[in-house]
């Protein structure tokens, strides 16, 4: 070698070395993020293949690179299995080099895998989960509960009821962390309201798919609403045979959690006139209306709030992480925390200290067959409620991390 | 208290006489067949989505469908019978759970992957609408139905296999195969028949459920465990067991919901567990 090669040779080598010294600080080389999602099972149609989708959205419209390296996302099946959920979560920061994992769906799943991110002090972004805990007694330095919670549900869709005069309430529950937190909830809003609770019948979630019998229980209470406090296709399947009971005629089914999937399957003629509170609707505005087509084309189904909620967050990340300069959990949540968010999915977003993302939410009615006027026109938006009345305060969360 | 409980009954009855029909051909299956079949979620999962597709797709409506789906999915438990269960007869019951287990997964998948997951609307069919105004609840005639056919059609099985000459051969086949072909009985088309016959069954049940449940690929699944449990409780190789069983244990399921209903997934195991510290053969089984 003579002396100009040798010099190349040694330029290259401080090149190449520069990088590690910079502030640019990003670990393992690559910004991996980790959609942890119902795949196959009762969810996967609210979240599933099309958070996925989401966040491969995210990631290609930010360019597929954040600070000069590539943005690669993965993707896992927790089966909503709390054990298969958090042992993916810790083989994922472990040995895959994860930096943050997104969705996760359900209330179990998220519950499992908190604890395991804040240990390793990798973010977690929730969009399908909703107890209203998670950033309350239960949140975590690195959790952002982006999407909704079950406060939000329950004081749009709770107060809305009962103004109209449903104030007298039967839950049905599904019996594990999620419908409980939703039927607390829900019924302090009722109680607050001046309403009355007369009762609730929890049961086995997932695996019930026959409501009769706790469809008769509400019947028998002579409640005026019957208050589902579940999901997915235990709502459908609850919404369904309340028809098939003629309950609905002299009571009223309130959806505290229903998603646009859940319209589509069950058709209008079954759900119309049902009010239900949400976070994202597609038809809202042109912003929505651009990002769901687009969506649409690539899934088939026009996106759930989740779905949307997916999307937006990780393109809040991934911006995050670039104007701090690294992917160092610490770093990126306080960027996230102290940045607004503006775009088409949060009007006035805020992620508060406690990592809830408070912003405006919508309480829609279920079109009738006559008032929809072309594929996916089902809701008919009643009001706007804005991000300081949708959701709990930073005082009433009661986060323990926020320093009064 | 008593009206709630009368309501509750009622409504255990219904399902007691869904499980029984579904659980009739699993035992028939099993009795006839040794063969622990357990795609039958799976196979009324396919009925439930035959009777839906038929609607959808070419406007068959329920009455043709509850004929003509069972006869289809029928047709490809004979093409099971025929191309993969023929050839673990004999062996282990093992290979035969773990067969069928494979092919549930297989269908359950196809169907997830071209229909998701939240379900696909059959409506009640215009004749069977409405209900009726009983003093303690409000019975669908729907309902009404599914125990009156459910009945009929396990009460008709029983006859079949029981009293009849096709049914002696049957259970000639399983006592003792060799012996019925020498006396110039076709043994392996009886098998494929009884296959059939038991697949048709879980169909006719899936078309009988469609209009009450939401038609999703993972309908079966949630099922298929109660069933397994009903038939196991009746007795491995009893039809009579399996449809006593299947009202029984509707009935048991119906007043847990009602005193306790977050154990009602769980009563029928807890059922199960006593029954086979008592009698292990099940109620109505004979020790093999």
């Amino acid at each position: 070698m003579n002396h100009p090669t040798r010099l190349l040779a040694a330029a290259a080598l401080f090149a190449l070395a520069a990088p590690a010294s910079a502030a640019d600080k990003v670990s393992d080389g690559v910004v991996k993020i980790g959609v942890l999602t119902d795949m196959t099972g009762y969810y996967s149609d609210l979240a599933g293949p099309g958070s996925v989708l989401a966040a491969k959205m995210a990631a290609e419209d930010f360019g597929g690179k954040v600070l000069g390296k590539p943005i690669e996302i993965v993707s896992a099946d927790h089966q909503n299995k709390a054990d298969i959920a958090s042992n993916t979560a810790r083989k994922w920061f472990d040995e895959e080099k994860v930096d943050v994992v997104a969705d996760l769906v359900s209330s179990s799943t998220a519950g499992a895998v908190m604890p395991v991110a804040m240990e390793k002090k990798r973010i977690t972004l929730l969009s399908g989960p909703a107890t209203t805990a998670f950033t309350g007694e239960k949140c975590t330095p690195y959790n952002v509960h982006y999407t909704y919670n079950n406060w939000m549900l329950a004081n749009g869709t709770g107060r809305e009821v009962v103004r109209q005069g449903g104030d007298s309430w039967f839950f049905i529950t599904a019996d594990y962390v999620f419908g409980k937190s939703l039927e607390e909830d829900t019924s302090n809003v009722v109680k607050a309201a001046g309403g009355k609770v007369l009762g609730s019948a929890r049961h086995p979630s997932p695996g019930t798919t026959d409501f009769s019998s706790y469809l008769l229980q509400a019947q028998a209470s002579g409640a005026k609403i019957i208050g589902m406090a579940n999901a997915g296709a235990d709502t459908v399947n609850t919404i369904k045979q309340a028809k098939e009971f003629g309950i609905t005629p002299n009571q009223s089914l309130a959806g505290l959690l229903v998603f646009i999937s859940d319209i589509h399957s069950l058709g209008l003629e079954t759900a119309k006139g049902m009010y239900l509170t949400t976070s994202f609707y597609w038809d809202l505005d042109d912003a929505t209306r651009k990002w769901s087509k687009r969506f649409l084309e690539k899934h088939g189904k026009m996106p759930t709030m989740v779905h949307a909620g997916v999307y937006s967050a990780v393109t809040h990340y991934l911006a995050a992480v670039k104007a701090v300069g690294t992917d160092d959990a610490d770093a990126v949540i306080a960027k996230m925390k102290a940045t607004p968010v503006k775009d088409f999915f949060a009007k006035n977003g805020q992620i508060g200290p406690d990592g809830l993302h408070r912003h405006d939410a919508y309480l829609v009615r279920v079109k009738t067959p006559a008032e929809s006027k072309y594929p996916w026109d089902y809701y008919a938006i009643v009001k706007t409620i804005p991000a300081a009345e949708a959701f709990p305060s930073v005082e009433a969360q009661k986060c323990p991390l926020v320093k009064k | 208290m008593i009206q709630a409980l009368s309501g509750q009954l009622l409504l255990g009855l219904i399902n007691g006489s869904f499980y029984a029909l579904l659980s009739l051909g699993l035992a028939i299956i099993f009795g006839l067949l040794n063969v622990v079949n357990f795609a039958h979620g799976a196979l009324y999962m396919m009925g439930a989505f035959a009777a839906w597709m038929g609607l959808e797709f070419l406007g068959i409506g329920y009455w043709w469908a509850l004929l003509l789906a069972p006869l289809a999915v029928g047709l490809v438990g004979v093409l099971v019978e025929r191309l993969l269960l023929r050839r673990l007869y004999g062996l282990d019951h093992l290979y035969g759970l773990l067969l069928t287990f494979g092919l549930t997964l297989i269908a359950e998948g196809l169907f997830h992957h071209f229909y998701g997951n939240s379900g696909q609307s059959y409506p009640v069919p215009g004749a069977l609408q409405g209900g009726f105004r009983l003093p303690f609840m409000y019975l669908p005639i729907y309902r009404a139905w599914v125990v009156g056919v459910s009945l009929l059609v396990c009460l008709a099985s029983w006859f079949v296999i029981e009293k009849t000459k096709l049914g002696a051969y049957l259970r000639a086949g399983t006592e003792n195969p060799r012996l019925l072909q020498a006396f110039g009985v076709n043994v392996p088309v009886l098998r494929t028949v009884t296959y059939g016959f038991g697949v048709a069954l879980a169909a006719f049940a899936g078309v009988m459920a469609a209009p009450i449940y939401q038609v999703q690929p993972l309908m079966g699944s949630s099922l298929v465990i109660v069933v397994f449990a009903v038939v196991v409780i009746g007795g491995m190789g009893s039809i009579a067991g399996s449809i006593v069983t299947g009202i029984g244990l509707g009935l048991v399921e119906g007043l847990t919901k009602f005193v306790y209903p977050e154990a009602s997934a769980v009563i029928v195991f807890m059922v199960m567990a006593l029954v086979l510290l008592v009698r292990p053969a099940g109620l109505f089984g004979r020790e093999r």
